[in-house]
């Protein structure tokens, strides 16, 4: 059997709902002990103070928030070569959840700038592109309402997801050359150089797979509902012409 | 190709409004920036290249809508689409009329509304030639925006919403370049960036654009 | 020679008619008949290429295929003239003299095309069909708005000017067109209400 005969609707839905429950169980428990840990079982930071504590929200968000968008582009490119129905309603169902995401780095971005940098908000290059990626999910999910036939809608937000993407890119980049900012550099990378230091580390990877187990959960479950939709519409078309 | 573009033109001048709506939007939004922000001149010489690009990019964006939405109406789109010419042909046309129509107006149009924003000096040059090298961008991205909600019935909001963010790198280094040049410092490197978007934009876009009108048409 | 081979097409991803075969050799025309709904239109818009088929085949010459239907892309800011001129140029063709006594149009030349009547305006739309030289033409109620002298016109072109010189038309028409040619009712093929191949089938 093929790989592919799992993005089969009926398929889709058959193992999805066994499963679900394991994910969603194993996010809660990721982010239950990693919150936990993070909140209350680590020490404040020799210059930040407790205020550091939002790393552990404000990480994994960011890096899922961007995430979503590359899952995204990539069941756009699914759709759009192989013609995977479930294809297409995954990207559809991811959108929403990225701009979430996108919003909870921001928020709690602002909540950890005031007492660092003494404002909620500024011009920083990395809070200006989370902002641009908010307008282009805003863009995505709107382009899904917008249009009555669903497969029309599919090729349609994908080839903009594509188009998107590059554009992402070459925002990052222009608001980079731009204005250099006050945003520490990344959290995490394979640079150990400016790495956040151990004890903070054990934790913030365990709220990253808690976010990242939440996000496929989230997903599956959109896809399922978006699944459900097409098949009504499936059916009462039939029964119109019956 | 060249049919179509002509025939673009020519619908634009004859239609009316197609040529002067823009640029009296443009001039509109450039008197009521002073009105709002107040007259202080050298806060108006600060903003000054950043309001011009916003507004040119603002006054592009209003006429998008219209670049495949009457052709579509009447029928032209589909008739196109089954003649020799490639749907690629029709779509760099079809940005060219628009950038023709109303970007090359305006880059000629904003040195003057410049003055009106005690736009420094040094800077005239440097506005002329970014939105020369921007303006092209703008109506491409624009081609492929209005190509995404041909079909739509309300597809004017929409195509705000999904062009504005496309507009980001052409507006960030337009506007940059213009900065830089009013104070004196090199302004090449945006310039060049500006070029190379906009040559990235005439590459690449009118495919996408294509193959957009084609899944609208099916 | 224009071969249709069980073609299927769908409207809204729903197969509308399914199986669809016919022949028409070079010089000929085809008149399809049926109820409104049936799916003329979007039989003519897929054997056009303008939308793909759900399965089946068309054998035509390359780049030879042309649709027209009541959306005739008439510019109402340009003139006679240019209208026609603009799809000669996209079509890389001249503009036959002929043209202009064949669809009485040569005292409209000048004239701007909003100022035209409905029915002058379609002989403009009818027009273009002359111009633009493709020998198959896949024509969607070409005569709507047509007065009774107009109808014997465009049917006098069709026949002499286009078939005569190895045309071939496939025709969607409620009216007599009063040219010599088969009629083919597409009721027939109408496709069954659980026919396989819609877009959504996969749902189900």
């Amino acid at each position: 059997m093929s790989f592919w005969e799992y993005a089969n609707p009926k398929k889709f839905m058959g193992w999805t709902a066994p499963v679900l429950p394991y994910v969603f169980g194993a996010a809660a428990l990721c982010l239950t002990v990693g919150l936990v840990w993070g909140f209350f079982f680590t020490p404040d930071d020799y210059r930040q103070g407790s205020t550091v504590k939002i790393i552990y929200l404000h990480v994994p968000a960011a890096l899922m928030a961007i995430n979503a968008w590359i899952m995204m582009l990539v069941a756009s490119l699914i759709w759009v070569v192989r013609r995977h129905h479930v294809s297409a309603l995954a990207a559809r169902a991811a959108g929403p959840i990225g701009l979430v995401m996108t919003l909870i780095a921001l928020f709690t971005g602002a909540i950890w700038g005031q007492p660092m940098w003494g404002t909620y908000w500024a011009w920083d290059p990395r809070l200006t592109s989370f902002l641009i990626l908010f307008l282009f999910y805003l863009g995505y999910m709107a382009m899904w309402e917008a249009i009555e036939d669903p497969d029309t809608a599919a090729d349609l937000t994908s080839v903009l997801c594509m188009v998107g993407s590059v554009f992402a890119i070459l925002s990052r980049y222009a608001v980079n050359f731009w204005n250099q900012g006050l945003h520490q550099g990344a959290s995490l990378s394979l640079d150990a150089e400016e790495n956040v230091s151990d004890v903070f580390w054990i934790p913030l990877v365990i709220c990253i797979a808690g976010f990242v187990l939440l996000f496929i959960g989230l997903v599956l479950l959109r896809t399922r509902t978006e699944i459900r939709a097409r098949r009504i519409r499936a059916l009462e078309a039939r029964a119109r012409r019956a | 190709m060249i049919a179509l573009l002509l025939r673009d033109l020519r619908l634009a001048v004859r239609a009316g409004g197609g040529f002067g709506l823009g640029l009296a939007f443009f001039l509109i939004v450039i008197v009521l920036v002073p009105l709002g922000v107040g007259p202080q001149t050298a806060l108006l010489t600060s903003i000054a290249p950043g309001i011009l690009w916003v507004a040119s990019l603002l006054a592009a964006l209003l006429s998008l809508d219209r670049i495949f939405a009457l052709d579509f109406e009447d029928g032209s789109l589909g008739l196109l689409a089954t003649s020799p010419l490639p749907m690629e042909g029709a779509a760099l046309a079809k940005a060219l009329a628009h950038w023709i129509t109303t970007g090359l107006p305006l880059t000629l149009a904003a040195p003057a509304l410049g003055f009106l924003l005690s736009l420094a000096p040094e800077a005239y040059g440097y506005l002329l030639l970014s939105l020369l090298l921007g303006t092209p961008a703008l109506s491409m991205i624009g081609t492929f925006g209005a190509a995404l909600t041909v079909g739509l019935r309300r597809g004017g909001l929409l195509l705000s919403l999904l062009v504005l963010p496309l507009y980001v790198p052409t507006l960030i280094y337009g506007a940059e370049a213009v900065r830089r040049g009013a104070d004196g410092q090199d302004a090449s490197g945006a310039l060049i960036l500006l070029g190379v978007i906009t040559a990235g934009c005439f590459a690449v876009l009118p495919f996408a654009t294509a193959a957009t009108l084609r899944i609208n048409l099916r | 020679m224009l071969r249709v081979k069980e073609v299927t097409c769908a409207r809204g991803g729903i197969p509308v008619l399914s199986d669809v075969s016919f022949d028409v050799a070079a010089g000929q025309a085809l008149v399809l008949r049926g109820p409104n709904g049936i799916g003329k239109t979007t039989l003519l818009r897929t054997l056009a290429g303008l939308q793909p088929a759900l399965s089946g085949h068309v054998d035509a010459p390359e780049d030879e295929l042309a649709y027209a239907s009541h959306a005739d892309g008439i510019k109402t800011a340009l003139s006679v003239t240019e209208n026609l001129q603009f799809w000669a140029d996209i079509y890389g063709n001249p503009v036959p003299d002929t043209i202009w006594e064949a669809f009485d149009l040569a005292d409209l030349r000048m004239r701007i095309a909003g100022t035209l009547s409905a029915g002058q305006k379609r002989r403009l739309g009818l027009a273009r069909l002359g111009v633009i030289g493709r020998k198959v033409l896949f024509l969607d109620e070409p005569t709507v708005s047509l007065d009774g002298f107009s109808v014997k016109l465009f049917a006098k072109w069709l026949q002499d000017t286009h078939l005569a010189s190895g045309g071939i038309a496939v025709i969607a028409t409620h009216i007599d067109l009063g040219i010599d040619a088969p009629e083919m009712d597409l009721t027939p093929f109408q496709a069954a209400p659980d026919a396989g191949g819609a877009a959504d089938e996969a749902f189900l």
